[in-house]
């Protein structure tokens, strides 16, 4: 097991790297001058000598290559560089930022679970009654609605007219609540029907017959025989709705005036501040590609034939 | 009822495509004239779904906003498929080294949240429309590279592409008249269940201030716009919601209802 996850975790570096450099050439090579958008965010006029100055002082002169190697060789020491609108060290501003959008995000995961998980195994055991039916419709609806609506709605009902939970900010454990519902509920929806599909399969596995052959009990039979190898499916599928409430959740925190990653990182787009861009995106897919290799090790885990094969 | 389904999505996506298209003639008002003596006004008669902040006639604006939504979608799913057929076709043709290298840059699209991805290309190109466009499709392409790739790789051995290649087709030609026609109804059944993805990827974006500027009607931008009014007058807010909702909808019924039809064993993307 020990090897199976060093070997994971050895395999995640050269991904890191090709997409890092990856974002570094793409922001250098987009649209305009970095020099020119560094003095505009420092309010210095854009004289032909203070843009030479800016392009040495950035290392802007010197090749892609080069400049992609020093800032690898900051960001490996966890110095992401300093904005250039606000001055203060990009890694400092994002663990300001970040524990409240993985607060959100991490939340809406935890409901994503709590009501996709045991309505999709309602409606598979109900198949073709009404539970089924009505998840049917709910799941339907439920992918199409967008995100940061829902969480109007949800804040014009819970805040607005029955005063359960607060509209705005990030005060107490209830505030997360409206928006995290806002931004789970896609992928509650999607889950509600994988665990569906996944818990109709295992019904049909020959071995549970031979369980209620030999008499055991409803609840083992649910429990053991079902439920155990229903969950093997969903559980993979947790680590793309990992990247999809990250997401979401940028989108629903300025609804919500949730002080997170998402208007942080939407400051530095209207700013085109490219170091935040740059430890922007770095940071969040590393998480993202942590958050992928737990998933992997719980279902390698949960599922000796994954952690075998990958050894052989 | 499901054979009831494909009809009815069909029916929908038309009518609103042709509100879209149609409508500079359909639109009782202009949706961009600003009227402060008739702000906020409920449903009338003039004004089938009463009147925004400014005075505008919402109605219009919803009709105007259908266009630049269908317009933007039509843009992401044309370039989505031109650059992962392109990339996907080449990889399996080619194979090898080629193929190798251009998986390698799928799987770095890949590894990033697409919303997430998509922000930051935003960043790099600026905002617009045009930008939120291209970002949408860029961080989106990769999936059907690899679904090109896949889908060509298994045809690649097969005898008729080997005849036409011994007829002196072109790689190129052999593309267009033997691989692509093939793998047309998969890359359909894909494309039409992410439709309704990329339109609320479109809403979301231009809701965060990164699409169309302020006044453009845009669905997106109007629930911004109606922010400051929302306790007093949501309804500014939830028809515009309720008209991306409707849409996606559409969009989401007519790919389940292709993929019955074309395919009953590709199950529904997670992402």
């Amino acid at each position: 097991m020990l090897a199976f996850i060093l070997r994971r975790l050895a395999s995640l570096f050269p991904l890191l790297l090709v997409v890092s450099f990856a974002f570094f050439a793409m922001l250098r090579l987009g649209r305009g001058d970095p020099a020119m958008d560094y003095l505009r965010l420092a309010q210095i006029p854009p004289t032909d000598a203070a843009l030479v100055a800016a392009r040495t002082e950035l290392g802007l002169d010197r090749p892609l290559l080069v400049q992609y190697f020093s800032w690898l060789a900051d960001a490996l020491r966890f110095d992401l560089g300093t904005s250039w609108f606000t001055r203060r060290p990009v890694a400092e501003e994002i663990l300001l930022f970040l524990p409240a959008t993985l607060q959100l995000a991490g939340t809406a995961m935890l409901l994503t679970l709590a009501i996709g998980i045991p309505l999709g195994v309602w409606a598979a055991l109900r198949r073709d009654r009404w539970p089924d039916h009505l998840t049917r419709v709910v799941a339907f609806v439920g992918v199409s609605v967008p995100n940061f609506w829902l969480g109007f709605l949800l804040v014009l009902l819970f805040a607005v007219t029955l005063g359960w939970l607060p509209a705005m900010g990030r005060e107490g454990p209830a505030s997360v609540l409206l928006p995290a519902l806002a931004t789970a509920a896609m992928s509650a929806c999607v889950m509600l029907r994988l665990v569906r599909a996944s818990v109709l399969g295992a019904l049909g596995e020959p071995h549970l017959r031979f369980a209620r052959a030999r008499g055991l009990p409803g609840r083992t039979l649910l429990g053991r025989h079902i439920l155990l190898n229903a969950m093997v499916p969903p559980l993979t599928a947790i680590g793309l709705h990992l990247g999809e409430l990250m997401g979401g959740a940028m989108v629903v925190e300025t609804v919500f005036g949730w002080p997170g990653l998402g208007r942080w990182a939407l400051l530095a787009i209207g700013n085109r501040d490219y170091p935040v861009l740059q430890g922007f995106i770095i940071v969040m897919t590393t998480v993202f590609v942590l958050c992928n290799l737990l998933v992997d090790i719980a279902y390698a885990w949960l599922d000796p034939r994954i952690r075998l094969r990958q050894a052989a | 009822m499901k054979r009831l389904l494909l009809p009815l999505a069909c029916v929908i996506v038309v009518s609103l495509l042709l509100g879209a298209l149609l409508a500079p003639w359909l639109a009782p008002h202009d949706p961009t004239v600003t009227d402060l003596s008739n702000r906020l006004l409920p449903p009338s008669a003039g004004h089938w779904l009463g009147t925004d902040h400014l005075g505008r006639d919402v109605l219009s604006r919803l009709l105007w906003g259908a266009r630049a939504s269908f317009g933007a979608v039509a843009a992401i799913l044309a370039l989505v498929l031109a650059l992962g057929c392109l990339v996907g076709t080449a990889a399996g043709m080619a194979g090898g080294m080629m193929d190798a290298v251009l998986m390698r840059i799928c799987d770095a699209f890949m590894t990033v949240p697409t919303l997430v991805l998509a922000l930051f290309m935003i960043g790099a190109l600026g905002t617009g429309l045009t930008n939120v466009v291209i970002a949408i499709a860029l961080s989106h392409w990769a999936w059907y590279a690899r679904l090109v790739r896949g889908l060509t790789l298994s045809l690649r051995h097969r005898d008729h592409l080997a005849a036409a290649r011994i007829a002196g087709l072109s790689r190129f030609a052999i593309i267009r008249r033997h691989v692509l026609p093939v793998i047309a109804g998969q890359l359909a059944v894909l494309a039409s269940l992410d439709l309704g993805h990329w339109m609320l990827h479109v809403a979301g974006l231009s809701f965060l201030g990164l699409g169309l500027a302020a006044p453009a009607p845009e669905w997106g931008i109007m629930i911004n716009d109606a922010r400051p009014f929302f306790r007093t007058a949501p309804m500014l807010v939830v028809l515009p919601g309720a008209a991306i909702l409707l849409t996606v909808l559409a969009f989401n019924l007519l790919g389940d209802a292709l993929r019955d039809r074309l395919d009953p064993s590709l199950h529904s993307q997670a992402h």
